[in-house]
């Protein structure tokens, strides 16, 4: 198995708000390896920036708090690490892109220097290095003339040329890491399939390991090895890409794959929404999150958290349909398409790739 | 096609143009000598870029912009000499709704009265009867009555939406422009919406104007689609054509582009790759609006707009080298 790069155990994260406490993030654990592309979706609001931002200690603090956890990397917690210490890893070890490009990056400075800002105050790093560094990323996330850009302003850029350059910052100083929030929510296909492709690139050229949210399963199957779902604070379902799509094994996640329009869909089907609303997390339920809204929750699900359990080797879901009295519920996922249909691709399959 | 589509064309829209002056030598042109029909009955799927000119296209015909040129017809009516009767008819049967249903409902009106605005002003429910065909309008939409007395934050993302149909709905429209309704909803709700816009349409016999960038909603649920760039149609076709071969180089490269949720079949499919950036919209010059990005450019296609045209029946394109 490769090497884990990060830990991150029983974290909980909570935020003192004049309504109460909300709980965001509810005891969740994962971990990063070297070199893969983690994807974590779920609805709005079920905790994904949160905890992401966690692990750089990007949440307002106050009003956010741990409750509990730690996040493990090189040997430290970084729920311990002093601001020094966090200095040393933000943008360094670890960038981040942000969903927003527009809030993120600052208006009154122009694009170059903020590329450069990371080498600010290190000595090994002279000033013409770190113009060079910044011109070749610029280059790398496929930004014409990068020597007129690296002199603009943000708002001389496109939005698409904004979120290029928010990728630029977060990867000039080579991270190990990388995550992105929702990096291509705000901009269109053809400019989203770029940005990916170059998330891709990273990840197969220096084995960055990358942490992707989205909520576009289109986008997780295309671009991760492995999946976590969110719903209500908690990790419900977490394994191989193909397990998750092929062999779901979450009521909440088999209803997000069935409620969406693909191109297969015929007219005249009715689609299949996910009916109710998502949990409150000022109050959140003591049992399973989904309960309210699952149609196989049994009396079970309202009063006990449903325990994480392996379905395959390195796929895990949690819900009481895995308990070994549970009735055999067989879950809709997403059907291969057949060995037939590969032989014969559709005419859109064999579009020849040219890059131009 | 839909069963309720007829050929009685409901909405013309000839040579629209919309322009925005951005500074005294600058123009913005948002829309450009656009011509298209829509047929009552018909979901029409409007799909384009960012910055297209999608909206501004909708907001046109219902009259929220004066045109720089051309002109919108309904029901072979040019909507922008209507006297004032007529006028008043169109803002009944056109309707609009909008994009983010946490922006366009007023927090300060309850649901009651958000309904209920557009029934009161074209008097078509006296005050006792009000209440029960506002009732009636929110069982429509999966909402119920005890919802009528809440204000629109104290509802989610769906329910808003919701909301801004049942008030679209309230004034027994013939037409709607629906503006994007489902993108900044949760995909698990949007779903919903989907299927609440297309059972009143075939309740109400509703003409759509449906404009997204999903495109894999937009072929769900229109019977045909047109693809904008830049403020020009380049192609436009029976949904199914369009999907099956498309033709114009810019279609090819959106629809190679979408992420489908399936895995394999994702991995396995070849995109067609643009780099190059979208031109800009500001004093466009009168050659090919794709012609930055275009794998297929040449001489021509800096010199001259390639004309909208058909190629085959109910097939249009606009590129010289299809
Ligand atoms: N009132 C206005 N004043 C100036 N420019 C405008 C105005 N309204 C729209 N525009 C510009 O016109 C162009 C078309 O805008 P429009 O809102 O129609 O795009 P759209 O296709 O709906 O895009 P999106 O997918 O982002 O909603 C854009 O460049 C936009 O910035
Ligand atoms: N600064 C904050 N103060 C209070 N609550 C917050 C703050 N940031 C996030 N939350 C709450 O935490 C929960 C999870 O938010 P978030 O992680 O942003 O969700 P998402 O999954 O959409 O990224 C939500 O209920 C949100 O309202
Ligand atoms: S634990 Fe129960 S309620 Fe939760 S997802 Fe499983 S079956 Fe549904
Ligand atoms: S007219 Fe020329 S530049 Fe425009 S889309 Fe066709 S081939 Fe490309
Ligand atoms: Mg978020
Ligand atoms: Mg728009």
């Amino acid at each position: 198995m490769p090497e884990i790069i990060l830990e991150v155990k029983n974290l909980e994260f909570s935020f003192r708000t004049y309504g109460g406490v909300v709980k965001a993030v509810r005891d969740i654990s994962f971990d990063v390896r070297k070199g893969e592309l983690l994807g974590i979706v779920g609805e709005s609001g079920c905790g994904k920036s949160v905890s992401v931002q966690c692990i750089l200690r990007l949440n307002p603090e106050p009003p956010g708090f741990f409750e509990g956890g730690e996040i493990l990397y090189k040997g430290k917690d970084i729920v311990k690490m002093s601001n020094r210490e966090l200095r040393k890893i933000r943008g360094v070890e670890i960038g981040f892109i942000f969903q927003d490009p527009m809030t993120s990056l600052n208006p009154t400075m122009r694009v170059g220097k903020q590329i450069e800002e990371i080498f600010v105050g290190r000595k090994e790093v002279s000033r013409a290095e770190a113009k060079q560094k910044a011109l070749e990323i610029l280059e790398l996330v496929g930004i014409n003339e990068p020597e007129r850009r690296y002199r603009q302003y943000p708002h001389e850029l496109s939005g698409g040329m904004k979120q290029r350059v928010m990728i630029a910052i977060a990867l000039v100083g080579q991270p190990g890491i990388i995550i992105a929030d929702e990096p291509t929510t705000s901009l269109d296909v053809t400019i989203e399939a770029q940005i990916l492709d170059i998330l891709k690139e990273l990840q197969e050229k220096f084995m960055t390991s990358i942490i992707l949210i989205t909520h576009d399963l289109g986008v997780v199957a295309k671009m991760c090895d492995r999946v976590l779902v969110m719903y209500g604070g908690k990790i419900v379902e977490e394994g191989p890409v193909n397990a998750i799509f092929y062999e779901t094994a979450h009521p909440y996640t088999s209803g997000l794959i069935q409620s969406i329009a693909t191109l297969d869909t015929s007219r005249d089907e009715e689609l299949v929404p996910i009916e109710g609303t998502p949990p409150d997390l000022f109050s959140p339920p003591v049992g399973c999150p989904f309960a309210a809204r699952c149609e196989y929750a049994m009396e079970i699900c309202g009063m006990m958290m449903p325990d994480r359990t392996q379905v395959t080797p390195e796929h895990y879901s949690a819900c009481w349909l895995l308990h070994e009295y549970a009735p055999d519920v067989e879950l809709p996922a997403v059907v291969r398409t057949t060995e037939a249909e590969e032989i014969t691709p559709s005419p859109e399959q064999v579009e020849t790739e040219e890059r131009v | 096609m839909n069963n309720q589509t007829s050929r009685e064309v409901l909405l013309e829209v000839k040579d629209l143009s919309q322009y925005f002056r951005i500074s005294r030598d600058k123009v913005l042109k948002a829309v450009d000598h656009v011509n298209f029909k829509i047929h009552r009955g018909e979901t029409v799927g409007l799909v384009g870029e960012s910055g297209c000119g999608k909206s501004t296209t909708g907001r046109t015909i219902l009259k929220l912009y004066t045109p720089n040129t051309g002109n919108v017809y309904y029901r072979g009516k040019d909507v922008f000499t209507f006297t004032a009767d007529e006028d008043m008819q169109y803002r009944k049967q056109a309707q609009m709704i909008f994009q983010n249903p946490h922006s366009s409902l007023n927090p300060r009106m309850t649901v009651k009265d958000i309904v209920g605005a557009g029934m009161k002003i074209h008097n078509l429910a006296k005050s006792k009867e009000l209440d029960g065909r506002i009732e009636a309008l929110l069982r429509k939409v999966g909402l119920n009555k005890d919802h009528m007395s809440r204000f629109p934050q104290e509802f989610s993302g769906g329910q808003k939406q919701r909301i801004g149909i049942a008030r679209a709905l309230s004034v027994v429209p013939e037409f709607i422009v629906c503006d994007e309704p489902i993108s900044a909803l949760d995909v698990s709700i949007q779903a919903q919406v989907l299927n609440m816009l297309k059972k009143s349409q075939q309740d109400l016999g509703l003409t759509y104007l449906f404009i997204a960038h999903d495109l894999s909603v937009v072929k769900y649920i229109s019977d045909r689609v047109i693809v904008m760039y830049l403020g020009t149609i380049v192609e436009e076709a029976v949904s199914e054509d369009l999907y099956r071969n498309p033709l114009h180089p810019y279609t090819q490269v959106l629809l190679s582009s979408i992420p489908i949720a399936d895995p394999e079949q994702v991995r396995r499919k070849k995109r067609r790759i643009v780099s190059g950036e979208v031109a800009s919209p500001i004093t466009p010059p009168a050659i090919c609006r794709f012609v930055s990005r275009c794998p297929l450019a040449d001489q021509v296609c800096r010199e001259q707009m390639p004309p909208l045209r058909e190629v085959e029946p109910g097939h249009n394109v606009a590129c010289f080298k299809v």
